[in-house]
């Protein structure tokens, strides 16, 4: 196996041991936030759409550009919807009067 | 790719910046005090990323990318406006957003790459872009079962589950042929196109009630698919937030189904909605007391306690609006008013709370099932909105009862039950309920909105 493979796979690994500690703690009040914001945060797949479109291909270059495009779109519009709806949420979230729970 | 190290080192601190932003932007999920800070570092980090990614000199074409920047934001921020009723349709419409990017850029690279990629690439490719197209038809059906574009009503069909395990099981041996003989890339649409049937079949025996389990399940395996793509692009930004929702997602599924009692296997087959089909025959003769909202509003008022339980009813006869009249009426008159919440209340994981906080009641005042539960005992009067199931005490004392284990709202332990509810009919899984027929029970039969509305003028009026 190859080694930048096998980092990848620790990467991996702590990054899901990281996310289940983390987001166990969030209170089933917010959960609806949780997974819209977090569905925002996946959407850093725009990254590898980018390259795509972006990058010169020798060949199947109009592939890339076409598939790259749509996919930049529907990644951009989950970062952009999801992030928005995220905070209108969190914004109606009040605590009644001045003690905080 | 030339060498430009300069750059290419930028690009991956701006990378490991927002790795860490992202961390961050979770963990202040967790309290509503500082989760707006959350959020913020998550737009930032996602800010740093692109950015980075843009200055990425191997990119030699950027009129598609910033007209594609700028279509996905015009459809984005309609997306991020609607209205909190409809969140369960556009995040599940969102997680098929997310599953299209995916599997696009797989099956690009696919063609760019094979058939030389190499082994293991070529089997992260597969597993992601079969999870990505799954995921993709799955969540425009669940979007659409949501928005009653489809029928809500599970269709089930003898032999389903070989079905659709057969498809599945197709997919994953045509992927396994593609890993050893990538030249074979006429195969390749195969990967794509089973599991997109396999999307749609394993949401059609799916009813509406079972929809936060299933959005909670395709949210995980969008994540899942991003991470698969993290590793065929070896980037370790998207393994990172890939594993991250990948976990968020399988954390709410879990919770989800425990609390609906079924099995965690029961879940990941997306064997949902199919066991309540037998639900029992003989209807419930019993005589049951009904009230008046003028009856209501008297016992309400002398109440010291009372706790209120909301379900899927009250959004769908949009009643939250009243119902914080009746919070806020109710408090002036210094009764301390909460509400229990049962996890798969609405149609996604903490669907209430966004409508109940819409709705300007205070969050401290929305309290979990096992929060509350406690509770009940002390409490004068729990009053049920739409709910049914969640609060079916057959649950825990009926063996045969189809819901039978499923954890339950207490609400049998208050001194007065008081049910609003259209009419005797049974609830989503057909069940009948009997806390109808208990001698601490009231009825009130009526729509949702307007009969909390009587109530509070019955209460205003009493009073001033």
């Amino acid at each position: 196996m190859k080694l930048d493979l096998l980092t990848s796979l620790y990467v991996f690994m702590l990054a899901a041991f990281i996310g289940f500690e983390v987001i166990r703690r969030v209170s089933p009040l917010l959960h609806t936030p949780l997974m819209s914001l977090t569905n925002a945060l996946d959407a850093i797949a725009v990254v590898g759409a980018i390259i795509l479109a972006g990058e010169y291909h020798a060949h199947g270059a109009m592939l890339a550009r076409i598939l790259g495009t749509i996919a930049i779109v529907a990644a951009t519009s989950n970062i952009v919807g999801g992030f928005l709806i995220t905070d209108r949420m969190l914004k109606m979230f009040k605590a009644s009067g001045p003690k905080k729970p | 790719m030339s060498n430009l190290p300069g750059v290419e080192t930028i690009i991956e601190i701006t990378y490991l910046i927002a790795t860490a932003l992202f961390i961050l932007s979770l963990k202040w999920l967790s309290s509503p005090t500082t989760a707006r800070r959350g959020v913020f570092a998550g737009e930032l980090g996602m800010l740093l990323a692109i950015a980075g990614t843009l200055l990425h000199h191997g990119i030699v074409e950027y009129r598609w990318i910033v007209i594609a920047l700028v279509l996905g934001t015009i459809i984005g921020v309609p997306l991020g406006e609607v209205a909190m009723t409809a969140v369960p349709q556009r995040t599940a419409l969102s997680h098929a957003f997310g599953a299209l990017c995916v599997t696009l850029v797989g099956t690009a690279h696919f063609y760019l790459g094979a058939p030389n990629l190499p082994r293991f690439t070529m089997g992260v490719l597969a597993l992601e872009v079969i999870l990505g197209s799954l995921t993709f038809t799955g969540s425009l059906m669940a979007a659409g079962k949501l928005q009653e574009i489809l029928p809500q009503r599970p269709i089930t069909y003898k032999g389903q589950n070989i079905v659709n395990l057969g498809l599945l099981g197709v997919a994953v041996v045509v992927a396994g042929i593609l890993v050893a003989h990538q030249e074979k890339m006429q195969l390749f649409p195969l990967i794509v196109g089973i599991p997109l049937l396999f999307g749609v079949m394993m949401i059609i025996p799916i009813g509406g009630a079972d929809m936060p389990t299933v959005i909670s399940l395709l949210n995980s395996y969008a994540g899942l698919s991003a991470a698969a793509m993290g590793f065929v692009l070896d980037s370790k930004l998207l393994i990172i937030a890939g594993a991250l929702d990948g976990a968020s997602g399988l954390i709410l599924s879990v919770n989800m189904s425990k609390a609906m009692n079924r099995s965690f296997s029961n879940v990941l087959f997306g064997a949902f909605g199919q066991e309540q089909t037998a639900a029992a025959g003989q209807k419930d003769m019993r005589p049951v007391r009904s009230a008046t909202a003028e009856e209501a509003a008297a016992i309400l008022s002398a109440a010291n306690k009372v706790v209120i339980v909301p379900g899927y009813g009250m959004a769908v006869a949009q009643a939250q609006h009243k119902v914080r009249e009746l919070y806020d009426a109710l408090t002036k008159r210094g009764v301390d008013v909460k509400f229990g919440i049962h996890p798969v209340a609405g149609r996604m994981p903490g669907h209430m709370n966004v409508l109940l906080a819409e709705a300007d009641i205070p969050y401290d005042k929305l309290l979990d099932m096992d929060d509350i539960n406690g509770d009940f005992p002390q409490t004068d009067v729990a009053l049920v909105i739409g709910a049914n199931d969640v609060t079916n005490p057959a649950a825990r004392t009926d063996a045969s009862s189809p819901i039978f284990g499923m954890p339950i709202l207490d609400v049998d332990k208050a001194r007065t039950v008081m049910v609003i509810k259209r009419s005797m009919g049974a609830g989503f899984a057909g069940i009948e309920n009997p806390l109808y027929y208990l001698d601490r029970t009231l009825m009130l039969f009526g729509d949702a909105k307007s009969f909390v509305g009587s109530i509070v003028r019955e209460l205003g009026g009493g009073h001033e």
